[in-house]
């Protein structure tokens, strides 16, 4: 039976925990690969090697940057999951500014402190196989990427708008027709255009889509969040 | 059946969900007028109406009319060709294909725009040598009464594309409000809504009622917000394929598909296939696409049209210039969705003109 492990970095767990949220489609996963490391989950440490890793979190120490090269070494594919893992997550904001003023902003002792300066995505790092975008990541889209791996074929993650998924659920365009600042038109698909359905504007959980035209749309963004979508540095997939 | 006059709509829902139809028209949700199945005529919106330019659709209170606004986001499309449809599954070694959900639906209030889209997906999906038997018993199941245009919005342009605003042909039932007195005058287009027009509480339409249903379709053919020039527009277009204007338009473009997603003729679709976690099962499942997407020209790993000004001309191409040479009419209908509901606000009808 094929191995899988899951493992954690820099991040809030929210992404492990959609694989726990699995319920019923988690058994059907335990039936056809060996759950071998999953901390959220077990305590058992099987030291691999693993067909395939799902990684979580970003990197932000430099014990990370070398586990990480470890992960990369016992695992056949490496699959990172969410926004963490896949851009640096929120906790990338550290990048705009000076990560040594914000330790002694924070911490009684910063010296007791060993962090990077810079949040970065584990393609950064590592070759990575496939990159699950998602703040957190959806969890139709995970057991597609499992079971993917599994049969040996592309995942079907397409990388167009949230638009696509918003005007096939029968959602009121926000923005057109409220008003409402939405970030559905540069944003990759995935979520199921959740937020819209709910009558609030997207705020890009998933990241840009595979060609984002910030600068377009209206009202202009920030010009902090052109930049974020403007940038290549959203992992491999826009390399 | 000459044309009569129906005081109320209620006979005509009654009748129609006692012959088993869902009967679908507009009301008013989440701040837009658009279809959801109807209990009575109480659930039409009544009293409201809609403003519409580029990029931009808000509702207000207009006149004492029940059809007293435009084009709605959603088209026939949704019944005619679902956003998403399974084909077959597959399961120990065996395929087997998905039964065809063709659920009875009458469509209330479709327009004549709408109805000109039909009749363009009835071309693309029956007309070939390789009819699609989903659409055809999709089709089937559908009953088409129309309403007559008294209020068109700012962006339509159906009196120029001449589809409209008045319906023709391809409807059951057509109906066109009349102010005052407040009543529908209302005229059979098939056999079936010959029948089920006969079975209503109704009176003969006198020549005031036709000649003041005759003017709500002059005065609304003369309130188009939108106008385009088809006189040599196809031409046009296939000599205009290396204009600077594809690149200024792309620089405003999100390649959002949502004008290809509210187009009630954009067809195309992909397919997905799914396996099933325990092994041994798949799924095919069609579902919208658009030329506006990357995957829709992957070829060996990489799109064919990977600007966004590739894209946006394919799309503008197709429906003025080689949508003619395949299905022998323009595919586009007029009816302005893809205006109005462009987050950019870009306006078909403006860079037509800009592409002269």
């Amino acid at each position: 039976m094929k191995k899988l492990a899951v493992w954690k970095f820099a991040s809030c767990d929210g992404c492990q925990l959609t694989l726990l949220d699995c319920e019923d489609e988690l058994l059907r996963v335990a039936a056809r690969v060996e759950i071998a490391y999953f901390l959220e989950a077990s305590s058992s440490r099987d030291p691999g090697p693993f067909d395939l890793s799902l990684v979580e979190g970003s990197i932000t120490t430099p014990e990370d940057a070398e586990r990480i090269r470890h992960v990369r070494r016992v695992s056949k594919h490496l699959v990172t999951i969410g926004a963490c893992a896949t851009a640096g997550g929120v906790q990338a904001l550290r990048d705009l500014s000076d990560v040594k003023e914000f330790l002694s902003v924070v911490y009684a002792r910063p010296d007791y402190i060993s962090t990077l300066e810079r949040s970065t995505p584990i393609s950064a790092h590592v070759p990575v196989d496939f990159e699950l975008r998602g703040c957190p990541i959806d969890k139709r889209q995970l057991l597609e990427v499992i079971g993917a791996f599994l049969a040996g074929r592309r995942p079907v993650v397409p990388a167009h708008s949230v638009c696509v998924e918003c005007k096939a659920r029968g959602n009121t365009c926000v923005l057109v027709a409220h008003g409402t600042p939405c970030l559905g038109p540069v944003t990759q698909a995935g979520c199921g255009a959740l937020c819209p359905a709910f009558n609030r504007g997207c705020f890009g959980c998933f990241g840009p889509m595979e060609t984002p035209n910030a600068a377009a749309l209206k009202p202009r963004p920030d010009q902090k969040v052109l930049q974020l979508y403007g940038s290549r540095s959203w992992g491999q997939r826009d390399a | 059946m000459d044309p009569v006059v129906l005081d109320s709509l209620d006979p005509l829902i009654g009748r129609l969900r006692a012959r088993g139809y869902a009967v679908v028209g507009p009301t008013v949700r989440d701040g837009v007028i658009r279809f959801a199945e109807l209990g009575s005529a109480a659930d039409l919106p009544r009293g409201w109406s809609d403003e519409q330019e580029p990029g931009r659709y808000r509702l207000r209170q207009g006149d004492d009319l029940v059809f007293g606004f435009a084009a709605s986001p959603d088209s026939a499309k949704r019944y005619t060709q679902p956003p998403r449809s399974s084909l077959f599954r597959w399961r120990d070694g065996v395929a087997e294909e998905t039964p065809v959900e063709a659920p009875r639906v009458a469509l209330l209030g479709v327009r004549a725009c709408d109805l000109a889209a039909i009749a363009v997906q009835d071309r693309v999906f029956l007309g070939g040598r390789h009819p699609d038997e989903a659409y055809r018993a999709r089709r089937e199941a559908l009953f088409l009464v129309a309403v007559n245009c008294a209020v068109p919005s700012g962006t339509c342009f159906c009196a120029s594309m001449g589809t409209g605003p008045r319906a023709t042909t391809g409807f059951d039932l057509a109906l066109t409000e009349l102010a005052e007195p407040h009543l529908f005058l209302a005229e059979a287009g098939s056999e079936r809504g010959g029948e089920l027009l006969a079975e209503l509480p109704h009176r003969p339409a006198g020549p005031a009622d036709l000649e003041a249903a005759d003017e709500v379709s002059r005065t609304a053919a003369a309130r188009m917000g939108r106008h385009v020039d088809l006189d040599g527009v196809k031409e046009r277009l296939v000599e205009q394929r290396e204009s600077p204007v594809w690149n200024e338009i792309a620089s405003r473009c999100l390649t959002c598909t949502n004008c290809t997603m509210v187009c009630p003729t954009c067809f195309c679709t992909t397919v997905e296939d799914a396996t099933d976690l325990a092994g041994g099962g798949a799924e095919r499942v069609e579902r919208w696409d658009s030329c506006f997407t990357l995957g829709f020209t992957e070829l060996g790993g990489a799109p064919v049209r990977g600007s966004g000004a590739a894209r946006y001309r394919q799309w503008l191409t197709h429906k003025f210039s080689t949508w003619v040479d395949q299905f022998g009419t323009y595919g586009c209908i007029g009816c302005g969705r893809c205006i109005t509901w462009c987050p950019a606000g870009i306006d078909i009808t403006e860079e037509l003109e800009r592409l002269r």
